[in-house]
């Protein structure tokens, strides 16, 4: 567990200290996967790089299993980040090393492995990253996925309890980023491993998160299950981020409203109601016509969910309401 | 053939030459060795406490940077003879191949030094990053990470630095120093003998090139991209 009570961080700039991160206090739970999105000078960087102290805290507790992480000593603090694998947008892996000794490295530098057991371990890794064939290779000659993989390998060789992702996925193509998110996952579960995943796509951490916490100039403005924030933003900030993910044009979304005729209602559905024919139903049962602006069916992690703006015209608007709320869909009137 | 080589080449002594070129081959050895020696950890002491890096230290750092400054500010034919008293003191002469290594080295040591610091700082910051998030201490940061990475660009500093000292070693040949540069000026300077000077130059001339081959070669085999 991750707690995180009333952290900040703030730098000296020309004799002032610019806040970073205001007053933080959170929780990450053992075995979860917890996203943090924000723009770049969000504060997000920051708050995953005081994880592992690689940014000292300038006020406040951080307790990682009970314990103060921020009174440990040079040495304890070093002992400590062996048990914390991080991976970076830019891979940053040795280009002097081959693969094999990339991922052999934080081993080695722990000094407490033998080489058997590091030439063991390097091995299972790199099966499991799927690049044993790749073994021999230099980093250069590797594909930005194939790179990321090594730094997963090398993240995980020390047999870390978290995992910290510093924005992994944001240089790589989509398909790639699938394919990270995917292995990232698989981990978590396998593993039992918390991760602490940084981003500024809502995509990513609807595709592997299982809480979320939103940030804006340097302060956390909301936080919960991926769902809630997903499906039911409050902020201004998460709001866009939604939008962003969803590819909707706020401007072309208000002037779609504005022809539309009727009630506006937004559908949210999660779970097994996204699979059944409720609409049809609804209409033959309350009179009501209605036509779809705008939806979307996806997934949420492993859950599927289903979001929907209808105009609604005649017939008795509140059976349909009543019908819709009794399926366990969760109605927002907009207009 | 041979009454025409008599013309053209009369004053050349073979033998001289060859060791005249053994003996710049010893300076410029021994000297790049003990730059090398002495260079690298003040180049790496000077990356060290530089601004924002791993020990900052802008005391030490302003000081290192200032000695360093002064010997490679100082033209090397004036550093040659300000260095006579300290080279006797040294090694008891300040003549010959052993006479000419101590300001050879005192002009070496401090030009790889601010090179070695420029191929570290070129180093990417999250290498350095991700070795600390590894655990690593300062120590296993410079030997496992910082060096490795910046070894194309150190080996590359060398064979600047090797080159530098072969026109210094030339240099060193007017307080005595020995080798072609001793040579081009006892003979080719001073008794007007061109030939001398002709060879002399085109030796000097391989010697730089067979150097920057071989160090481009090995620049391009540590580069691993």
């Amino acid at each position: 567990m991750i707690v995180f009570d009333q952290v900040q961080k703030s730098y000296q700039v020309a004799g002032r200290a610019i806040p970073a991160l205001h007053p933080t206090s959170m929780t990450i739970e053992t075995g979860e996967v917890f996203g943090i999105v924000g723009h770049s000078g969000a504060g997000k960087s920051t708050l995953v790089r005081l994880i592992n102290l690689l940014e000292p805290a300038t006020g406040g507790r951080i307790l990682i299993d009970d314990e103060d992480i921020t009174r440990y000593s040079a040495a304890e603090l070093r002992a400590f980040r062996r048990k914390v694998g991080m991976i970076f947008q830019h891979f940053n892996l040795l280009s002097s090393k081959t693969v094999a000794d990339n991922v052999a490295f934080p081993m080695k530098l722990a000094g407490i492995y033998s080489k058997a057991e590091i030439r063991g371990r390097v091995e299972e890794l790199l099966a499991r990253v799927s690049l044993s064939e790749h073994a021999n290779k230099y980093p250069s000659q590797l594909s930005g996925g194939q790179k990321q993989r090594v730094g997963i390998a090398r993240a995980l060789a020390c047999r870390p309890t978290i995992l910290l992702c510093d924005e992994a996925t944001s240089a790589l193509d989509p398909q790639t980023t699938q394919s990270v998110l995917k292995l990232l996952g698989d981990i978590n579960k396998e593993l039992g491993l918390t991760i602490v995943l940084i981003t500024h796509e809502m995509d990513v951490v609807r595709r592997v998160c299982d809480r979320v916490a939103v940030m804006d100039a340097g302060r956390v403005v909301e936080m919960g299950p991926v769902s809630d924030v997903f499906l039911h933003p409050r902020h201004p900030t998460t709001r866009d981020f939604v939008f962003e993910s969803e590819n909707i044009d706020r401007n072309d979304l208000q002037e779609d409203l504005q022809k539309a005729e009727g009630r506006i209602l937004r559908l949210t559905f999660k779970g097994e109601s996204t699979y059944k024919p409720l609409l049809g139903s609804v209409a033959r049962e309350s009179g009501v016509d209605f036509s779809i602006l705008s939806g979307r069916i996806d997934h949420i992690k492993d859950t599927p969910y289903g979001q929907l703006t209808l105009s609604l015209v005649g017939g008795d608007l509140d059976v349909a309401m009543q019908a819709l709320e009794a399926a366990d869909v969760h109605v927002e009137v907009v207009r | 053939m041979d009454a025409l080589m008599e013309t053209l080449m009369g004053n050349v002594d073979w033998l001289e030459i060859g060791w005249a070129s053994w003996d710049t081959l010893v300076m410029v050895g021994m000297s790049l060795l003990f730059s090398v020696l002495i260079g690298l950890p003040i180049g790496v002491l000077l990356f060290l406490f530089g601004k924002r890096q791993l020990l900052e230290q802008p005391v030490a750092y302003a000081v290192l940077s200032f000695v360093v400054n002064v010997l490679r500010s100082v033209p090397f034919i004036i550093l040659l003879i300000v260095m006579i008293p300290f080279t006797v003191l040294l090694i008891g002469t300040s003549l010959g191949v052993a006479g000419a290594i101590p300001p050879l080295v005192a002009g070496g040591a401090p030009f790889f030094a601010r090179l070695v610091e420029t191929s570290l700082r070129e180093v990417d910051r999250g290498i350095i990053e991700a070795t600390q998030a590894m655990g690593a201490n300062v120590r296993q940061i410079i030997l496992g990470a910082l060096l490795p990475e910046a070894l194309p660009g150190i080996i590359a500093g060398i064979t600047v630095t090797a080159i530098t000292l072969v026109s210094y070693a030339a240099m060193s040949g007017v307080i005595g120093g020995g080798g072609l540069g001793d040579l081009a000026i006892r003979f080719g300077y001073q008794r007007f003998q061109t030939d001398v000077m002709v060879i002399t130059v085109a030796l000097l001339v391989i010697f730089v090139q067979v150097l920057q081959m071989v160090g481009d070669r090995l620049v391009l085999y540590f580069s691993r991209k």
